[in-house]
C-alpha cells in the first residue's frame, strides 16, 4: 500500500522544504510524469537526516528532476500502512498500562496467586511490541503516532519511537514483566499488593511515556509521573519513619529538579519554534549560540543530575532502597534513574559538544562515578552497594555523555543495556537472598550455592557481566568506554579514572555475586531454601541475555544500536560491535581491571578499613545539607504562621476589612472620584421602615449584652434584607436568603452554647478601634453602592441570558437556567467547594473531640 | 428540649416541608426555586426534626450519612455534565428530551434538572453533616 504525494509548481526551494518537512514518514522518490520512478532515497542517498529532508536532499533531488528534464515537483512516498495503523497502537502502547493500572488492585484480590502472571503478561506483549518495531526504525525513519490533547497550551500526545526511544522502551517493558513477576512471589504475603501493583503499573506507563513522547511538555508530564509513583512505591511500607522519609526526599530532590527541568524544556521550545523534539533537532535555530543556551544547559542538567543521582544530588538514591527490593531493581536501577540519561542523550544533538556541556558533565559524571565505586565498597548491606554502584554506573554514563562524540555515545548506550540487565538481576537476586535467608549483609551470607543454585548461577553470570569478563555484555560495554576514554581530551585523566572505578566494579561484581554463593557456608537467620520460580525466571533470563548479547552483539548492533546512537548523534551512523578486536590498549585495560578486581576483592577487608577515614567527609555531604535545607523550610513556615496568623478571628477580621478599605478607598479616589448620585431616590413608606428596622436591630446587636438577643437581631437584620430583595423583584434571591438566615441563627445558637459567659474583655480604646474600622468598612460599602446606582452597565450578557433562556436552555427562570445551564461549571466548582469547606469544618470539629477523649481516658 | 406541641407537629410539618423542598426543585427552572434552595428547605425540615426529637431520630430518618449525600450530588452532577460529552458536544452541554404524557401534556426532561438534582444532594449533605456534628458536640 503506497500513497503518493506530488507537490506540484513549487518552484522555490524554501517552500518546497516546508512542505517536505511536514511529511513524516516519508521517503523522497523522484518521480517522471508517467510515474516512473527515477531515483529513490531507499537507492540513492539523498542526504536524509532522520525522519526530515534536509535542504541539502530537497536541492539534490530538485536537481535531479530538472536534469531529467521533468521540472520542478517532488513526490514522496510514504508507506500508508505505517502511516495510518501503527500511529494509534503507539499511543495505546503507552497508555495501556494506566488502564491496566486501575484494575490491577481488584485483579489481585480476585486471584492472589495468579495476579502477578497475568499482569506480567502486558509488558510482555508491550516488549514484543516494541521489538516489532525495531526493523522498522532501523533504516532511521522514526514511528511517529499524534493526536491533539490541549491544542491551546500546544500540548500533542504525540509519540515518537527511534531507535533510541526503543532501546529503553524494551527495557522497561522488559525488565517491567521480570519484576512484575517476581514481586508477585516476593510481595505475596505484602497488605499493600495491590497498591503495589497500581503505583508499578502507572510508572511503567509514565516510563514509557518519557522514553517516548515527541513533545516536550508531554515529557515533563511523565517526568513527574514517575517522580511520584517512585515516592509511593518507596513509601509502600507507609508506617515505617524511614520509608516515608526516604520517599519525601526522593520526591523532593527530583521534584525540584523536575521544576527546573520545565524551565528549561520551555527556554527550548520558545526557542527553537516547536514542542516536538523531532522538529527541533532538525530545526534551522541553533541553540547552541543562542544568549540563552546557558540558562537552558543549566535547568535542563538541573534536571537530569536530580533524577539520575549526580552528585551533589546522588544520596537520595540510596536511600531510596528502602522500597521493596523489585521496585529498586526496577525504578532506582534499571530504569527511571536512566532518565536523566535518557534526557541528555535525546538532546545532545541540540545541546552536547559545547566547552560548557564538557566542562559540567565530564567532571559532574566523572566525580559521581568515583564516589559511588569508593562508597559501594564501604557498605555491607547487599542492597547499598547495589544502590551506590548504581550511583557509580550513573555517573559513568553521564561522563560517557559529557565526552560526546560517535565512540563515547555508542559505548554509553551498551553499557547502559548491560548495566540494566546485570543490575537488575543482581537487585533481584539480592531480593531473593534477604526473602530466603532474611539478612542481606555481606559479612553473615557465605554457601548459599548447596541451598540455592539456581540463583547462584543466576547471579555469577550477572556479576561476570558487571566485572567484565569476555563473552559478557559488560566485556563489550568496559572495551568501548575505554575506547571513548582513550580517544578523548584529558585521556589519561579519564582512562585512569575509569579504570578505577573497573577495578571497583569487578570487586562488588564479587562481593555481591560471588561471595554469598561460593564462600563457606555462614549460618544465617532463616535457613535458606531456593527461591520460588517466579523469582528465578525473570533474572535468570536477564542474565543469559548479558550472555548471550556478549557472544553475539550482531543480534542488536545494526538494527537498534545504530539507529539509537544515530538519534544521540543527530546523523547517520552504522555500528559494529565484535567481541574480538585483537589485542588493543583496551583489552590489556581489561585484563588489567580484572587483576585489580581480584585482588581489592581479595584485600577487601583491609581496604574497608583503610578507606573509613573519608567516610567521616560525609559529614558535611549534600545530605546535610538537603536535612538542614528541610529543617530551614519547615522553620520558615512555623515563623511565618506565627506571625501572620494570629489565629484570632477578630485579627483576621480587622485586617480584611482595612485592607479591603484602604486599597478599594484608594482606587475609588484616585480613579472613580467621589461623586455620589442620589437621583431616582423616590422611597416608600415601606422601604423607610425597613432600613429604620435594620439600623435598630444593628444597634441592638452592637450593644446588647445578651448572646441569644444579639444572634435574634442579627436574624432580623438578615430577614429585612431578604424583604428589600423581594421588594425589588428578586424571589429566588429573597427565598434563599429566608432559609440561610433562619439556619445560620440555628447554627450561631448552637455554637454559643458552646462558648464562655458573655463579657465585656476588650479595653475601651481596642474598642474605639473596631468602631473606626468599623465605620469605614460600611462607609466604602454605602459609596460603593450610591457610586454604583449612577454606572451604565453593559447589558449584552443579560441581554444574551435573557433571550436565550427558553430558545436554548428550556427553562424560563433565567436565574437558575443560569445557574444550571449557561454557568454550570461555575456552579459546579462552587459545589466542589463547598463539599471541600463541609469537609474542613467536619475534620475541625472531629479534631476539637480528640484531646477530650484523651482527658477523660486519663 | 422536648415538646410534646412540637413533636407531634413536626412529624406532620416534616412531610410538608420535605414535599416543598422537592417542589422548589422541580419548578425551578421556570419559576423561582432550584437545586440549592430546595436543599436549603429540605435541610431545614431536618433541623427542626432535629430540634424536636434528637440527633439519632434525624439520622436514622435520613438513612444515609450526610457525607454520601455530598458524594453521591457532586457524582449526578458531574455524571450530568458528562452526557454532553457522550453526545459529542462540550461538558455540561444540557441535552433534552420531549415526550407527550396522556397526549395532552408535554414534559421536557433534560440534564440540567439532574445537575439540579446534585446541587440539592450537595447542599443537603453540607448542611446536615455540619449542623448535625454541631448537635453531638
Amino acid at each position: 500500500m503506497c500513497r503518493l504525494f506530488f507537490l506540484p509548481g513549487a518552484t522555490k526551494k524554501r517552500t518546497l522544504s516546508s512542505e517536505l518537512h511536514n511529511l513524516t514518514d516519508a521517503r523522497i522518490v523522484i518521480v517522471a510524469p508517467d510515474s516512473t520512478i527515477l531515483a529513490s532515497s531507499e537507492t540513492a542517498d539523498l542526504g536524509l537526516v532522520g525522519t526530515r529532508f534536509s535542504d541539502a536532499a530537497v536541492t539534490q533531488a530538485l536537481a535531479g528532476q530538472t536534469a531529467q528534464g521533468i521540472g520542478p515537483g517532488l513526490v514522496a512516498e510514504t508507506d500508508q500502512n505505517r502511516a495510518d495503523k501503527q500511529p494509534m497502537e503507539l499511543i495505546l502502547a503507552v497508555l495501556v498500562g494506566f488502564g491496566a493500572a486501575i484494575v490491577a488492585p481488584s485483579l489481585s484480590q480476585l486471584t492472589h496467586k495468579w495476579s502477578g502472571a497475568i499482569l506480567a503478561l502486558l509488558p510482555l506483549g508491550l516488549t514484543l511490541y516494541f521489538l516489532n518495531l525495531i526493523p522498522l526504525v532501523a533504516n532511521g525513519t522514526p514511528v511517529t503516532a499524534s493526536i491533539a490533547w490541549v491544542p491551546a497550551l500546544g500540548i500533542q500526545l504525540s509519540f515518537y519511537a527511534d531507535g533510541l526511544s526503543l532501546l529503553f522502551a524494551v527495557l522497561i517493558s522488559g525488565i517491567g514483566a521480570v519484576v512484575i513477576l517476581y514481586s508477585s512471589s516476593y510481595l505475596q504475603e505484602h497488605p499493600e499488593l495491590g497498591r503495589f501493583y497500581f503505583f508499578i503499573l502507572v510508572f511503567m506507563a509514565s516510563m514509557l511515556g518519557v522514553v517516548l513522547a515527541d513533545n516536550l511538555l508531554l515529557l515533563f508530564i511523565f517526568w513527574e509521573l514517575t517522580s511520584i509513583s517512585s515516592y509511593f512505591l518507596i513509601g509502600l511500607e507507609h508506617e515505617r519513619e524511614p520509608a516515608r522519609a526516604a520517599a519525601l526526599q526522593a520526591l523532593l530532590v527530583t521534584g525540584l529538579g523536575g521544576i527546573a527541568l520545565l524551565g528549561g524544556l520551555l527556554l527550548i521550545g520558545q526557542l527553537g519554534g516547536s514542542l516536538e523534539f523531532s522538529a527541533l533537532t532538525s530545526g534551522e535555530v541553533n541553540l547552541r549560540s543562542s544568549a540563552l543556551y546557558i540558562p537552558i544547559l543549566l535547568l535542563v542538567l538541573g534536571g537530569a543530575f536530580t533524577k539520575s543521582a549526580q552528585f551533589p544530588f546522588h544520596f537520595w538514591l540510596p536511600n531510596a532502597m528502602q522500597a521493596p527490593t523489585p521496585v529498586s531493581a526496577y525504578l532506582h536501577s534499571a530504569t527511571m534513574v536512566k532518565a536523566g540519561v535518557y534526557l541528555l542523550a535525546r538532546l545532545s544533538p541540540m545541546l552536547a559538544g559545547t566547552e560548557w556541556w564538557r566542562w559540567i558533565v565530564e567532571p559532574v559524571g566523572m566525580f559521581t562515578m568515583l564516589l559511588g565505586a569508593y562508597l559501594a565498597l564501604q557498605k555491607t548491606d547487599l542492597k547499598q552497594i547495589l544502590a551506590y554502584s548504581t550511583v557509580s554506573a550513573l555517573g559513568l554514563l553521564m561522563l560517557m555523555l559529557g565526552i560526546g562524540g560517535k565512540l563515547a555515545i555508542e559505548a554509553a548506550l551498551v553499557f547502559l543495556l548491560a548495566h540494566a540487565l546485570y543490575k537488575g538481576t543482581l537487585f533481584l537476586v539480592a531480593g531473593a537472598i534477604d526473602h530466603e535467608t532474611g539478612t542481606r549483609d555481606v559479612r553473615e551470607l557465605g554457601g548459599l550455592r548447596l541451598a540455592m543454585p539456581l540463583t547462584a548461577g543466576t547471579a555469577l553470570l550477572a556479576a561476570l557481566s558487571m566485572a567484565g569478563v569476555p563473552l559478557f555484555l559488560g566485556f563489550i560495554g568496559k572495551e568501548l568506554v575505554y575506547e571513548a576514554t582513550l580517544d578523548a581530551t584529558a585521556e589519561i585523566l579519564l582512562t585512569g579514572a575509569v579504570f578505577v572505578t573497573g577495578v571497583l566494579f569487578v570487586a562488588i561484581a564479587l562481593i555481591v555475586g560471588y561471595a554469598p554463593f561460593f564462600t563457606a557456608r555462614m549460618e544465617t537467620p532463616q535457613h535458606p531454601h531456593e527461591a520460588p520460580t517466579a523469582m528465578i525466571l525473570g533474572p535468570a533470563l536477564l542474565a543469559l541475555l548479558g550472555l548471550g548479547l556478549g557472544i553475539f552483539p550482531n543480534a542488536f548492533d545494526a538494527a537498534l544500536l545504530a539507529s539509537a546512537t544515530s538519534a544521540v548523534w543527530g546523523a547517520p551512523l552504522t555500528v559494529k560491535l565484535a567481541l574480538w578486536h585483537g589485542i588493543t590498549p583496551m583489552l590489556v585495560l581489561s585484563a588489567l581491571t580484572i587483576a585489580g578486581g581480584l585482588l581489592v576483592y581479595w584485600l577487601r577487608h583491609a581496604a574497608r578499613r583503610v578507606l573509613a577515614p573519608l567516610q567521616t567527609l560525609s559529614r558535611v555531604g549534600p545530605a546535610r545539607g538537603y536535612d538542614f535545607a528541610l529543617r530551614g523550610l519547615n522553620w520558615a513556615a512555623a515563623a511565618q504562621t506565627r506571625v501572620l496568623q494570629s489565629g484570632y478571628l477578630r485579627h483576621y477580621l480587622m485586617i480584611i476589612i482595612a485592607a479591603l478599605v484602604a486599597l478599594t478607598g484608594y482606587t475609588l479616589w484616585s480613579h472613580a472620584g467621589l461623586t455620589l448620585s442620589f437621583q431616582n431616590f423616590d422611597l416608600r413608606f415601606y422601604e423607610a421602615g425597613l432600613a429604620v428596622l435594620i439600623l435598630l436591630a444593628i444597634l441592638t446587636v452592637t450593644t446588647t449584652s445578651s448572646r441569644l438577643t444579639a444572634i435574634a437581631a442579627l436574624g432580623v437584620v438578615g430577614y429585612s434584607v431578604a424583604l428589600i430583595f423581594l421588594l425589588y423583584g428578586a424571589p429566588d434571591l429573597a427565598m434563599t436568603q429566608f432559609l440561610i438566615e433562619t439556619l445560620t441563627v440555628i447554627l450561631f445558637v448552637l455554637m454559643f452554647y458552646h462558648l464562655p459567659r458573655f463579657a465585656t474583655l476588650t479595653p475601651r480604646r481596642e474598642r474605639a478601634r473596631d468602631m473606626i474600622v468599623a465605620a469605614l468598612g460600611g462607609g466604602l460599602m454605602t459609596a460603593l453602592a450610591l457610586i454604583g446606582i449612577g454606572v451604565e452597565h453593559d447589558k449584552t450578557v443579560s441581554t444574551f441570558f435573557a433571550e436565550n433562556s427558553v430558545v436554548l436552555a428550556h427553562g424560563r427562570n433565567i436565574v437558575n437556567v443560569i445557574l444550571v445551564d449557561f454557568r454550570a461549571l461555575d456552579t459546579l466548582g462552587e459545589i466542589t467547594v463547598l463539599a471541600v469547606a463541609a469537609i474542613g469544618v467536619f475534620a475541625l470539629l472531629k479534631l476539637r473531640l480528640a484531646p477530650r477523649q484523651d482527658k477523660d481516658k486519663k | 428540649m422536648t415538646s410534646l406541641i412540637l413533636r407531634t407537629a413536626t412529624n406532620y410539618l416534616i412531610e410538608l416541608l420535605l414535599l416543598f423542598s422537592v417542589f422548589l426543585l422541580l419548578r425551578g427552572h421556570n419559576e423561582p426555586g432550584g437545586g440549592f434552595v430546595g436543599g436549603l428547605a429540605a435541610s431545614a425540615a431536618f433541623v427542626l426534626y432535629t430540634i424536636a426529637f434528637d440527633v439519632q431520630s434525624a439520622r436514622q430518618l435520613l438513612r444515609v450519612e450526610p457525607h454520601n449525600l455530598i458524594g453521591a450530588g457532586l457524582m449526578i452532577a458531574l455524571a450530568s455534565g458528562l452526557v454532553g460529552l457522550l453526545l459529542g458536544k462540550s461538558f455540561l452541554t444540557g441535552a433534552w428530551v420531549k415526550w407527550n404524557v396522556l397526549g395532552t401534556l408535554e414534559v421536557e426532561l433534560g440534564t440540567p434538572l439532574f445537575f439540579d438534582i446534585g446541587v440539592y444532594l450537595v447542599v443537603l449533605g453540607i448542611t446536615l453533616l455540619i449542623i448535625f456534628s454541631l448537635f453531638e458536640e
